[in-house]
């Protein structure tokens, strides 16, 4: 059994953070939903409220940099680029600013909707010279990003988990590097965030089934080491199969495709995550499997890429972890 | 490095320098020269502590945007002297104001006028839209209203680092049209930033007079209620410009609405209203004219834009 973290972020970042004379904690009104309420009542000084005005938010951040401050923003991840992205562009992005940009909620992760659902932010944020993208997986990764993300000389792009999550690696984020979770030789399956959960659960089932899974999991989704991805799709008989917790243009599996396109790679390639869709408000188990990221969609998209028809059902993948949408610690899961 | 002309004398050789360069190139951002001399005159000349520029005199060609490739990377900010704890530090928040700004770098010796030969030519540094490798630029305000906050960052990074160098905005009326220029103003009174802004109130915009575009009210009001200092003055009245910085603003922001006549010193351009932002000769004739007239209005030769 999967062993479940509370608020990792709460935690690893005030263990970072505090004390660090040149980090400030920047928060726009959400700031008990990203975790930092702790943050905010033990360390006063450091805490910039910035209330619900992005557009400033950005700018001040810039502000910030210039005088040779590095600070960590906090909001939902939406609310970080749909609206000020004119801002995050001229006053972070092109200038290189340090800012760490901590967007809460990724995807299909928040019950709130299309607009609280940040579904195409890494298509955008990959689109943007100089900046760089993190995504998190586990708790492991929610502990590391702080350290990772601040290593960056430039801005940093970070989908971060909250609330409950489950610890699936031991080892931290690791800048630039890919985790191989298995070494199969038939299907190459590609994860990032969440979908990594997923693809986990789905590969004893085919391993079941006969089919040998190569299992990569991705925490740096820019920069990206090309030549590594090569490496394992050289590696593997059919293909390659990626999920992703985001639209499949712009994200992991356009990455994927792109990789593949340069080098002249023939193999077939499929790409799951949300079709060319925006989802609505709901359960993250019944997004996840409404809109096809869940272990059950990956296995039908090995299925097509294979040729192969797996009996392989609901009860066959390992137990899908529920978690409560309402609970007393945010009664609005917001 | 200052006063070795009269703040007069830099606001009229200002506007000599962009109407030359307007006459030269067939037209250009001569109404902002007519309505922002005295302020660009005023900050660089006495209202601004900088230090000496720390770039040549004649600017160097665009070295490439930031990037990790490029690591020999500047903005143009040292026009404005070095960054020092002590030193001011000024944002052009309307970039389209770069022509006057740099005549202003020349006009107080901080940039040779071979510098505004260069205005938008391929390959330069000296950009129509003020680049932030663009001479006396630190940032890019090419998008309207966004100055105002990063000084406010600025702002308060400075206070926490106990500098006691201040923060100035050189900021446009039409900003006002975008809310973030409202949250900026919430979040300087909120932290207590003492940031200061001295604003070019012309009424004037890119379609036309503002109250043709989207009538912004009684905004010396607005920004009070949002929390601001704000004083209104004659923004060709220096003494007024004078008293008005001097007007205590503590724990709050302080802007300066600057009342300016689009058309001062050069009154032909009258003629252009109420299509002011961008002046380009519409015939040879009326660039002779033009030239005639702004010559006697500013008491200099016609130009000889021929050669």
């Amino acid at each position: 059994m999967v062993e479940m973290v509370s608020r990792p972020y709460a935690r690893a970042f005030e263990a970072f953070a505090a004390g660090n004379p040149d980090i400030l904690c920047l928060s726009a009104d959400l700031t008990s939903s990203c975790e930092i309420d702790g943050f905010r009542d033990r360390h006063p000084d450091q805490f910039v409220s910035l209330g619900m005005a992005e557009q400033n938010m950005m700018s001040f951040a810039g502000g910030l940099g210039l005088a040779g401050f590095r600070p960590f923003l906090h909001t939902f991840g939406v609310f970080m680029y749909r609206r000020p992205y004119d801002q995050l562009i001229a006053s972070i992005a092109y200038p290189r600013r340090k800012v760490r940009l901590m967007g809460f909620l990724p995807g299909v992760t928040t019950p709130g909707g299309m607009t609280h659902q940040a579904i195409e932010d890494i298509a955008v944020m990959r689109s943007i010279p100089n900046m760089t993208i993190l995504e998190t997986g586990d708790a492991t990764e929610v502990e590391s990003i702080c350290a990772a993300a601040d290593s960056v000389d430039g801005p940093v792009w970070c989908r971060v988990l909250r609330g409950s999550v489950p610890r699936l690696f031991d080892t931290p984020i690791r800048l630039g590097e890919m985790r191989v979770l298995a070494a199969g030789t038939d299907v190459l399956v590609v994860t990032s965030g969440i979908c990594t959960e997923e693809a986990m659960r789905a590969r004893a089932a085919l391993a079941k089934a006969g089919v040998s899974i190569r299992h990569l999991h991705l925490h740096t989704i820019k920069p990206f080491d090309a030549a590594a991805l090569l490496d394992h799709i050289g590696s593997v008989k059919h293909g390659v199969v990626t999920l992703e917790n985001h639209v499949t243009e712009g994200g992991v599996g356009s990455l994927v495709a792109e990789t593949m396109a340069d080098a002249g790679i023939g193999k077939r390639l499929i790409r799951l995550g949300l079709k060319d869709s925006f989802a609505h408000g709901g359960s993250r188990p019944y997004l996840m499997r409404y809109y096809g990221l869940d272990a059950l969609a990956l296995v039908r998209g090995i299925a097509d890429l294979t040729g192969a028809a797996f009996d392989i059902t609901e009860e066959d993948l390992a137990a899908a972890r529920v978690d409560e949408v309402h609970s007393l610690v945010k009664a609005e899961a917001l | 490095m200052r006063n070795e002309k009269s703040t007069e004398e830099v606001a009229l050789g200002v506007r000599r320098r962009v109407f030359e360069h307007a006459m030269r190139n067939n037209g250009g951002y001569l109404s902002q020269a007519c309505s922002a001399a005295e302020q660009l005159a005023w900050l660089y000349n006495e209202a601004l502590t900088l230090g000496a520029p720390t770039l040549p005199m004649i600017p160097g060609p665009f070295a490439g945007v930031p990037s990790a490739d490029n690591p020999g990377y500047h903005t143009g900010a040292g026009y404005n002297g070095p960054a020092a704890p002590h030193l001011d530090r000024l944002f052009i928040a309307p970039a389209h104001y770069a022509l006057v700004a740099y005549a202003t770098l020349v006009e107080v010796g901080r940039m040779a006028p071979e510098g505004l030969a260069m205005f938008n030519r391929d390959g330069s540094s000296v950009e129509m839209i003020g680049a932030e490798h663009s001479p006396g630029m630190e940032v890019h305000n090419g998008t309207l209203g966004i100055g105002l906050s990063t000084a406010a960052g600025l702002a308060y990074g400075r206070r926490r680092r106990g500098e006691t160098g201040r923060t100035w905005v050189f900021m446009s009326d039409g900003e006002v049209q975008e809310g973030q220029t409202w949250e900026a103003v919430q979040a300087c009174a909120f932290h207590g930033l003492e940031v200061r802004a001295i604003m070019d109130v012309n009424a004037q915009q890119c379609d036309g007079a503002m109250s043709s575009v989207m009538e912004v009210g009684d905004i010396r009001q607005k920004f009070i209620a949002f929390g601001a200092a704000c004083v209104e003055v004659d923004g060709h009245d220096l003494a007024a410009i004078r008293q008005a910085a001097a007007e205590r603003h503590d724990g709050k922001p302080l802007i300066i609405l600057a009342r300016t006549n689009p058309f001062h010193a050069m009154s032909i351009l009258e003629e252009r209203f109420p299509r002011l932002h961008y002046v380009r000769f519409t015939s040879e004739e009326e660039r002779a004219r033009f030239n005639l007239a702004i010559a006697e209005d500013l008491d200099i030769d016609p130009i000889d834009y021929a050669d």
